[in-house]
């Protein structure tokens, strides 16, 4: 089992790979753990499992699609890897606490946030401080 | 007043590795590179071209204890540490170049509203954005 080092490299995997399907197989490699040994270190050094991970990165790319471009919500939800509009409407709605339409209702002609994509990541990954939870 | 910001720190796992990191695949110049007698490394990097000095600091006693530097450590090794933004005139141009070296890319450059961005790590898991504003 490689160290946290090697669970962020496998973290970043699903950051750049966002929108393919979750392969726990080839994380785990990356990680250098079994499958099982993976999912539960990950969860332990980042407090959530890595498909809760993923979606909620590929939440924060749909997010992004939904205030900055016009493509449809059925669109955006295939651009970031859900396999179905229910699923990403689930999704979305479990992490950003309403619906993809009503989020960018809400967002529509609001002035855009002049925040680099680092910070917004940031602000949208689960707290590496287990008392903030 | 205060006219500008001079100095700013960023936690590295190793000092040697992070000398290599900024010099040699981001091209940053070493603007202090001084050991004192009580075995304090100060180790400073900038691009070229801007008055800067970023602090290439490692966790540890004397200036925090053992335990904090122990989380602090944690915390740059899961990458949750980091966060700032070094500016471009060519995204995508800078994101081949850097690539072509072996910086991590968390993401390709893509259009914003406010530019062109990538987000890349260092080796010691700080993140940053790589941004070419536009107008």
């Amino acid at each position: 089992m490689g160290g946290v080092e090697h669970l962020r490299r496998a973290r970043d995997e699903m950051d750049r790979r966002y929108a393919e399907p979750l392969d726990i197989a080839a994380l785990a490699a990356t990680a250098l753990a079994s499958e099982a040994h993976f999912i539960r270190s990950f969860k332990r050094e980042f407090g959530e499992t890595p498909h809760r991970y993923l979606q909620r990165r590929r939440i924060e790319r749909a997010a992004t699609l939904l205030r900055e471009t016009d493509r449809t919500v059925t669109e955006i939800s295939l651009d970031v890897g859900f396999q179905g509009l229910s699923w990403f409407t689930t999704a979305f709605r479990e992490i950003m606490g309403e619906t993809p339409t009503a989020y960018r209702d809400r967002l529509r002609g609001a002035p855009p946030a002049m925040v680099p994509g680092c910070y917004t990541m940031m602000w949208t990954r689960k707290s590496s401080f287990p008392q903030a939870e | 007043m205060i006219t500008k910001l001079s100095h700013a720190t960023i936690w590295v796992l190793d000092q040697d590795e992070a000398l290599t990191f900024y010099r040699d695949k981001l091209g940053f110049e070493v603007r202090t590179d001084q050991t004192l007698d009580s075995g304090f490394r100060w180790l400073t990097v900038g691009p070229p071209g801007q008055d800067i000095e970023l602090v290439l600091m490692k966790p540890g006693p004397p200036a925090m204890p053992p335990e904090a530097a122990e989380q602090i450590t944690a915390l740059i090794s899961k990458g949750a540490m980091g966060s700032g933004v070094f500016g471009t005139d060519d995204c995508r141009g800078t994101y081949a170049e850097l690539s072509e070296k072996g910086v991590e890319f968390l993401e390709e450059p893509a259009e914003r509203f406010y530019g062109v961005e990538a987000m890349f790590r260092d080796n010691s898991g700080n993140w940053f954005s790589l941004t070419q504003r536009s107008g």
